[in-house]
């Protein structure tokens, strides 16, 4: 029997330990991977000296001699090639953060209609979002840059409205709001107005949990968020001017100008993320059992509670995960941008910058690594956010 | 004796059937409701007769040149006349036969899958991932059996389009699969490669990685060996296809019930035989939905690779729309390969809404 109980270990041979084999195929993975990146390492640097391209940053702080049609910071051809990553990346950031708003919007109304009991509204929704989806996306862009913005006037017969806003084929022009002295006093009301709503409805939470009676939360808000702002704004005397576009020579000058490009890009972006943001909106409504609405209105809740405190935080749950994906999808899909040519980090840095120097390997990790950061971090605070809502099961 | 004889049922009251009611509850249920229907249907009418007076009533369809297209509508005479170059882009026209016969392997090879009734699936599959993609490749390139060699550089159009998202998926999928089980697996090592591989592709936008495939890997390679173009593009597109159907994979995968790796264990099965025996033959059934799904992103995605120079449907026609014979045409060309795009996806979509029903047999 002794020996019978001292077997095993003698038998079990090498290869048949789970854990001296999870040690090789790691080890062997390991050696593969670093092969990989070695093979990889030495053929780039034996071919860029073949080609005589030179490594290393300091290109960044030549300058860079190519202008750019959009730059949310000082920018001229004087300006360094590091000035141009600025650029893009603020501008990829600009039309990410507008696209993921209107789009949000749009995509919630959409998904809500498609929902709607109205059989016309409903079906409405459901052709935009099947039209829409399955449409690729730099195909919608080259329709609404090359087809519809190329059909609007020429800027002596742009469209006009009110003499302030400008519409022609060079773009969009908005007149610029001018802020005087003492303006930052109406932002320090709105700022105040915020934090003392924020602080109303916590107090409002506290009471009702406490004593049950509800505090109304509408008008107090408005008035602090709204009213408040426009008073001081007032009692300050208006310290604001416009300064209006105008027709000098062949082209406007002053205001804000939105170029045709971002228009496109932006429609584009927001009309196809609507279309998925809407079906993420509806199976997240659908996914909220009917009973816990009939539930509701058995307690007597009416109908906007019942839409408040039920079905929303519920629905939110479901639609939350799918939406970040949207959110990342829409800011990876504004580097289309390079198709139309607005001046997004892929166009300006990996496109322009690139060419210029030919230092593709930091040019193409530098846009990378920004992407990367970009979804990395916006998936985190989207997952801490999904924590804080998410089921706490027992 | 009385005998209770039971009335005829009456007919249902008259106001909740028939059209009639139908409207009632479903257009008209109350102001604000009417007042959305009368909106919409007017709205609705008046995109209706706008988009089919310039498609059909008043399009040109014939002739040869723009000088045919008078009636103010559509110009389809822009499509007809260079519909060979759309299709097969700039493969030589005595050749295109090649192409026509791979066209109908490919229909057949996805009718046999997709119709129910046909039996032996998984040999059908198999071909669908091997035999087929080699018959094709041969006889697209061709340079044996006696084929004529076309360069890729000639390949353009509907025909690209498919080539692109067809290898991408076909050739995605084993290293997707092996990218999940390595998520799944216990090797720490192995595992955090995987992630680390998984997060980095799903991170990055297809663009830089197509700007990556054309202008980086040549500089990877070592001087010998010379990649072109398509060749380029498709590992770009595989590598990152692959992170997005890891995550397929993963999907099914973790849809198993855990009893089935409990049962495979308690056979004395090793863990590449109760993959390949037991999960993943029954995973990658449940995960053909997500494929699918992933395929029609792909699909939509291959007209990017217009941006590092291949001529796809999209570039094919935006090139055709700068001839200066057909200039102002471009609404007709984008609606053209709208209209293609939209079949293909929205047929898929189809597809895959009907296989989530059909696999959902839960209850």
């Amino acid at each position: 029997m002794e020996t019978n109980q001292q077997a095993p270990e003698k038998q079990v041979s090498f290869w048949n330990d789970p854990e001296k084999r999870a040690v090789i195929f790691q080890v062997i993975a390991v050696g593969l991977v670093v092969g990989m990146f070695y093979y990889i390492i030495n053929n780039a640097l034996t071919n860029m000296e073949q080609r005589g391209i030179t490594t290393g940053f300091d290109f960044l702080s030549r300058e860079a001699g190519f202008g750019i049609i959009q730059s949310l910071i000082d920018y001229s051809e004087q300006s360094t090639f590091g000035d141009t990553f600025i650029v893009g990346l603020l501008n990829t950031i600009l039309i990410s953060v507008i696209g993921i708003f209107l789009a949000t919007i749009l995509g919630f109304v959409i998904g809500v209609a498609r929902l709607s009991n109205n059989w016309i509204v409903s079906k409405m929704a459901m052709v935009y979002i099947e039209i829409f989806r399955n449409i690729p996306l730099l195909l919608q862009m080259f329709f609404w840059y090359f087809a519809v913005l190329r059909t609007l006037p020429l800027p002596k017969q742009s469209v006009n409205i009110n003499d302030s806003i400008f519409l022609n084929i060079r773009g969009l022009y908005l007149p610029d709001p001018i802020a005087g002295d003492g303006f930052s006093w109406v932002i320090g009301a709105l700022v105040g107005g915020i934090i003392a709503s924020f602080c109303l409805v916590r107090f409002e939470r506290k009471r009702q949990q406490e004593s049950g009676q509800t505090f109304p939360l509408l008008l107090p808000i408005l008035g602090l968020v709204i009213v408040l702002p426009t008073l001081v704004f007032f009692i300050i005397g208006a310290p604001l001017t416009w300064d209006y576009p105008a027709l000098k020579g062949f082209n406007f000058v002053g205001g804000i100008t939105v170029i045709p490009e971002f228009m496109a890009l932006l429609t584009a972006l927001v009309v196809y993320t609507a279309a998925f943001i809407a079906e993420v909106v509806r199976s997240g409504i659908e996914a909220v059992p009917k009973g816990q609405s009939e539930a509701s209105s058995s307690l007597g809740l009416s109908f906007g509670l019942n839409l408040r405190k039920i079905i929303i935080p519920q629905a939110m749950r479901v639609i939350i995960p799918p939406l970040t994906n949207q959110y990342l999808n829409l800011m990876k899909n504004s580097s289309l941008a390079t198709a139309i040519g607005y001046p997004d980090l892929v166009s300006v840095f990996a496109g322009t910058t690139l060419n210029q120097t030919g230092q593709a390997i930091e040019v193409i990790f530098m846009t990378m690594g920004v992407y990367l950061t970009l979804s990395l971090s916006l998936s985190f605070i989207m997952n801490a956010y999904n924590k804080r809502v998410a089921l706490v099961e027992r | 004796m009385i005998i209770h004889q039971p009335q005829p049922s009456l007919p249902a009251p008259s106001n909740t059937i028939g059209p009639i009611a139908w409207m009632r509850t479903n257009l008209f249920s109350s102001i604000g409701n009417s007042i959305l229907t009368l909106v919409g249907a007017y709205i609705a009418f008046n995109l209706l007769t706008t988009v089919i007076g310039w498609a059909f009533i008043n399009a040109n369809w014939g002739g040869d040149s723009r000088d045919a297209c008078t009636s103010g509508g559509a110009c389809w005479t822009f499509i007809s006349v260079r519909l060979g170059q759309f299709i097969y882009g700039f493969y030589p026209p005595e050749l295109r036969w090649r192409v026509d016969i791979v066209f109908v392997l490919l229909a057949i090879t996805l009718v046999a899958l997709a119709i129910d009734k046909i039996p032996k699936k998984g040999w059908i599959a198999l071909w669908a991932v091997t035999g087929f993609p080699i018959a094709a490749f041969y006889l697209l390139f061709g340079d044996s059996f006696g084929l004529e060699i076309v360069e890729t550089h000639k390949w353009g159009g509907l025909m690209l389009t498919l080539v692109l998202a067809l290898v991408g998926i076909v050739a995605s999928l084993p290293l997707g699969i092996a990218l999940a089980l390595g998520r799944q697996s216990e090797m720490p090592v192995i595992r955090s490669i995987s992630i680390v591989y998984i997060e980095f592709w799903r991170g990055v936008p297809l663009i830089t990685v197509l700007f990556m495939a054309s202008v980086m890997l040549p500089l990877f390679m070592s001087s010998e060996v010379t990649t072109d173009k398509l060749v380029r593009a498709l590992i770009g597109i595989t590598l990152f296809q692959a992170a997005y159907m890891a995550e397929v994979v993963r999907g099914g995968l973790q849809a198993m019930p855990k009893g089935q790796y409990e049962a495979a264990d308690a056979l004395g099965l090793n863990y590449p035989q109760s993959m390949s025996l037991i999960i993943l033959p029954q995973a990658l059934k449940l995960m053909i939905p997500g494929i699918v799904n992933t395929f029609i992103a792909l699909f939509k995605d291959t007209s990017l690779v217009l941006i590092i120079g291949l001529f796809d449907l999209l570039a094919i026609v935006q090139s055709g729309l700068a001839d200066p014979k057909w200039l102002g045409y471009s609404i007709e060309g984008y609606t053209f390969v709208a209209f293609v795009f939209w079949i293909f996806c929205f047929s898929m979509s189809r597809y895959s809404q009907h296989l989530e029903k059909k696999l959902h047999t839960g209850h």
